[in-house]
């Protein structure tokens, strides 16, 4: 399915919204500070800023979720206000949240008309809903997601769908979609992409949140900048306005080189973790690598090709079929976090809330939950010990705000994935396996993160790292492996690969 | 195993900021549990005014606290489980099987002939052994703890039925009932075996490795898991601990009561759970209170004696009972919202 048109949509069409003087405070707070934004139909608006700079608080307002305390929202020029989301939904504007919001347990179907079903005399008309949702899956080049699918049963990028399904059955004027390609691999940002354009040329409006700047320049019209609460700049056009201008619109200074030096691996350097003829899944080639001391090795493929599935069985957190995972030659219990973790094993998951955080527990909590007994004496925890382990963490990764007492939700995604990699510093691990380490996490962190892998790396730790973004993978790695369908079809030092390279080797794969 | 964050020669020492003793009891104990504390000083005032010196007697709060201990220790117990977002039906049903267990003819004859300590230890033996079964079936059978120890709730009170044929055992060991049953300086033992078992399960929640996992493990399972703890384990440790507990409570009403019965501990899970909840542990599991807990316990049995001074019938307090639960969770979500927010 291809809808590629002209792109470039006219932006100075007829302002569908427009909002004025927004303020919203919180107790303690004030999240948004007289904030203008407007958007035209027709036009992809994205929404750029760092993690707690507001973005979220305003599409909240927008959505209905929060109400403003000051300002004003019209729409075609009249003056609205939403109490609550079905007003706004009701209005036209849909959301696409972050976190998504599908019923799991329900069909796709059942998904899409959650909260307005099409109903006879209150019996609910199955078929109907089928007919409809494949008519919108199909109108998004989506067919292959059938209505009576479970969308538990779906990937990310499949869920993902739906929600836009749903946002689009209702009569929608303007999507909102927060971080969408957070969860998608390139070909489906492209396909994500392919269904913006669709919908744009339509008339519909767009509000575009991310945090990569490169989709930025392929998708975005016009830009409006927030930081700490206030729109610093509004309506950029994408077109005049440089990525070095944006990053310090956002962020206050201008960050020059993201991706730091790398210290080449010793040529004597021992094997520090092996991996000898995994088989991840039954079906699946043995897999054989190594990893030396202060090597990064990158893991590049889709998501869905298996890279996190490797990573899972290297660690234990899921049961290989067969194989071997060896640490400084030792041999790892199979499918036993405890003994990965005990042989000086550590990941960062992918999911870093619902795999990794302890969100209503403080900082010192999280950062000693792999090595409790050491900051404790015979069973017994020293507050002392832990507070010392857990400033140092916070020193060293500049964790702000500087508490070890605070609580891990209050914390932004940047911080929040530092926490689980102090976690892992202060057990002192040898082998680290980061699974999107950068997701979800703002421009400034990325690259304190980026800057904290090359140190790791130099000290001698062996790191393994999976993203899809292929821009860090062959940014952090001294090596990358290509993944695909389970298979590793290349090793090759990051040096001699490129982006295009490795979707090459990919798509190869895929047809073999 | 080398480490790169500890042998770094010089080490800034970080000091934490000191709370004292008392700032801190006014500010995690009180402040979080001002609810349940207004709610039992509201029923203090309640039995002072409508029964006046009756209420207000020193005997008569032992009364109280004696009355809550069984109870109390059970809930102690109940509230690491309930920690870990688990549940367990089967405490009453343990607690029966227990007594009757640690009575039995052969078993007061071997008590006589030896040590009175063997009853005691055989109820809090059966009692583990009961705790360890449903431990192992949920954390490594993978049955959820509702189902788990529903059985268990059957099965435990069938066998105890069936050891003592339905018949009531009076207990004729002397030294347990002087021992258990009796006063150390005017305060009865039952009252000082459930301080000290509430005193060792605060500690152990919040002062040891321990704890600190099974908070781990209620807040978020997968990540307790993927930081290499072990989750079955420690799962089953933990059930082990409240069938434990409700051994302990055995030999409490044994001695109480001076009989060993099935019927003991009837219905007493829900109480359980009733003073769990209330006392601000979250079925969601991830917070846990023991101070919670044990306030909880104190409102229910200074309402089941304030009526009972008041002539007042059980059907009445059972009406009342329903409508201090409800109005105590909401109280304490209140009071959790605006804490959270400051």
């Amino acid at each position: 399915m291809n809808y590629d048109q002209d792109t470039e949509s006219t932006p100075g069409g007829s302002t569908l919204l427009e909002m004025r003087g927004i303020e919203k405070r919180f107790p303690g707070i004030v999240a948004l500070r007289e904030v203008a934004f407007e958007v035209t139909a027709g036009e992809v608006h994205c929404l750029l800023g760092q993690n707690g700079a507001g973005k979220s608080t305003l599409i909240k307002v927008l959505a209905g979720v929060h109400q403003p305390n000051e300002g004003q929202i019209l729409l075609d020029g009249k003056e609205i206000g939403f109490s609550n989301p079905d007003e706004a939904i009701k209005a036209g504007i849909g959301t696409m949240y972050q976190e998504l919001d599908l019923v799991e347990t329900l069909t796709v179907a059942e998904n899409i008309f959650l909260g307005h079903e099409k109903a006879r005399a209150g019996f609910s008309s199955r078929k109907a809903e089928h007919r409809a949702a494949a008519g919108l899956l199909t109108r998004l080049g989506h067919p292959e997601i059938l209505p009576e699918m479970e969308v538990g049963e779906l990937s990310a990028a499949g869920q993902q769908i739906v929600s836009m399904a749903r946002a689009l059955s209702r009569d929608v004027r303007l999507i909102i979609m927060d971080e969408p390609s957070a969860v998608l691999d390139s070909e489906e940002v492209r396909n994500l992409f392919d269904t913006v354009r669709f919908l744009t040329a339509s008339g519909v409006a767009v509000i575009y949140i991310s945090h990569r700047l490169e989709e930025i320049r392929v998708i975005g019209d016009r830009i409006t900048v927030l930081k700490d609460g206030t729109a610093v700049a509004s309506n950029l056009l994408v077109a005049d306005t440089p990525n070095a201008e944006l990053i310090k619109l956002m962020t206050g200074r201008s960050i020059t080189n993201v991706f730091p030096a790398l210290t080449p691996v010793a040529d004597d350097a021992a094997a520090v973790l092996e991996v000898k003829d995994l088989v991840v899944a039954p079906g699946n080639e043995p897999i054989s690598f190594s990893v030396a001391a202060g090597e990064v090795l990158g893991l590049a493929g889709l998501v869905g090709s298996g890279r996190s599935e490797i990573l899972g069985a290297i660690y234990g957190s899921t049961k290989p079929v067969s194989g071997s995972v060896h640490l400084d030659g030792k041999k790892l219990r199979p499918g036993s976090t405890v003994s990965a973790v005990n042989a000086g094993m550590g990941l960062c998951p992918e999911e870093r809330k619902s795999q990794a955080l302890l969100l209503d527990d403080t900082l010192a909590a999280n950062f000693t939950l792999a090595s409790i007994p050491r900051y404790s004496l015979a069973g017994f925890t020293s507050g002392k010990r832990e507070y010392q382990a857990s400033m140092e963490q916070i020193t060293k990764l500049e964790l702000r705000p500087a508490d070890p007492m605070r609580e891990a939700r209050t914390l932004s995604g940047g911080n929040q994935q530092k926490i689980v990699l102090g976690r892992w510093l202060s057990h002192g691990c040898r082998v680290l396996l980061l699974d999107e380490p950068t997701r979800g996490v703002d421009v400034g962190a990325r690259s304190e993160i980026y800057t904290l892998v090359s140190e790791l790396s130099r000290a001698g730790i062996a790191i393994i790292v999976v993203s899809s973004e292929l821009e860090e993978v062959l940014g952090l790695s001294h090596e990358v492996l290509v993944v695909s369908e389970n298979r590793i079809v290349h090793r090759a030092p990051a040096a001699q690969m490129s982006e295009h390279r490795i979707l090459d080797l990919v798509m190869e794969g895929t047809t073999l | 195993m080398s480490t790169t964050t500890e042998t770094q020669p010089s080490r800034t020492v970080y000091t934490r900021p000191r709370r004292s003793a008392m700032k801190w009891l006014l500010d995690a104990g009180l402040r979080r549990n001002m609810g349940l504390i207004f709610a039992l000083l509201l029923l203090c005032a309640l039995g002072a005014f409508t029964a006046g010196d009756r209420f207000a007697d020193s005997n008569n709060m032992m009364t109280i606290v004696r009355l809550a201990a069984v109870t109390g220790v059970v809930s102690i117990g109940a509230t690491f489980v309930i920690t870990i977002a688990g549940i367990d039906l089967s405490v009453g049903a343990i607690l029966a099987l227990s007594a009757v267990w640690a009575t039995t003819v052969s078993g007061q004859a071997f008590a006589e002939s030896s040590s009175w300590i063997f009853m005691a230890l055989t109820a809090m033996a059966v009692g583990a052994a009961a705790g360890l079964i449903n431990g192992i079936l949920i954390a490594y059978g993978k049955v959820v703890s509702f189902i788990t120890t529903l059985a268990m709730m059957a099965a435990a009170r069938g066998l105890a039925e069936i050891i003592s044929d339905k018949k009531t055992q009076i207990i004729t060991v002397e030294p347990f009932l002087k021992a258990v049953g009796g006063d150390v300086f005017g305060v009865p033992v039952i009252v000082l075996i459930f301080i000290l078992v509430a005193i060792g399960g605060w500690v152990l929640l919040n002062r040891t490795t321990f704890g600190r996992r099974t908070f781990a493990i209620g807040g978020n399972p997968e990540a307790a898991r993927l930081a290499g703890i072990k989750v079955e384990r420690h799962t089953m440790a933990i059930y082990a601990l409240a069938g434990l507990c409700a051994g302990i409570g055995a030999l409490m009403l044994m001695a109480r009561t001076t009989t060993g019965s099935a019927t003991h501990g009837t219905g007493l899970e829900l109480d359980v759970i009733a003073a769990v909840v209330i006392g601000g542990t979250l079925l969601t599991g991830g917070r846990g209170s023991i101070f919670g807990t044990v306030l909880g316990v104190l409102i229910f049995s200074t309402l089941t004696n304030l009526f009972t001074l008041n002539n007042l019938s059980l059907s009445v307090q059972l009406v009342a009972k329903g409508a201090i639960i409800v109005s105590a969770v909401l109280i304490q979500r209140q009071l959790a919202r605006r804490a959270q927010r400051t």
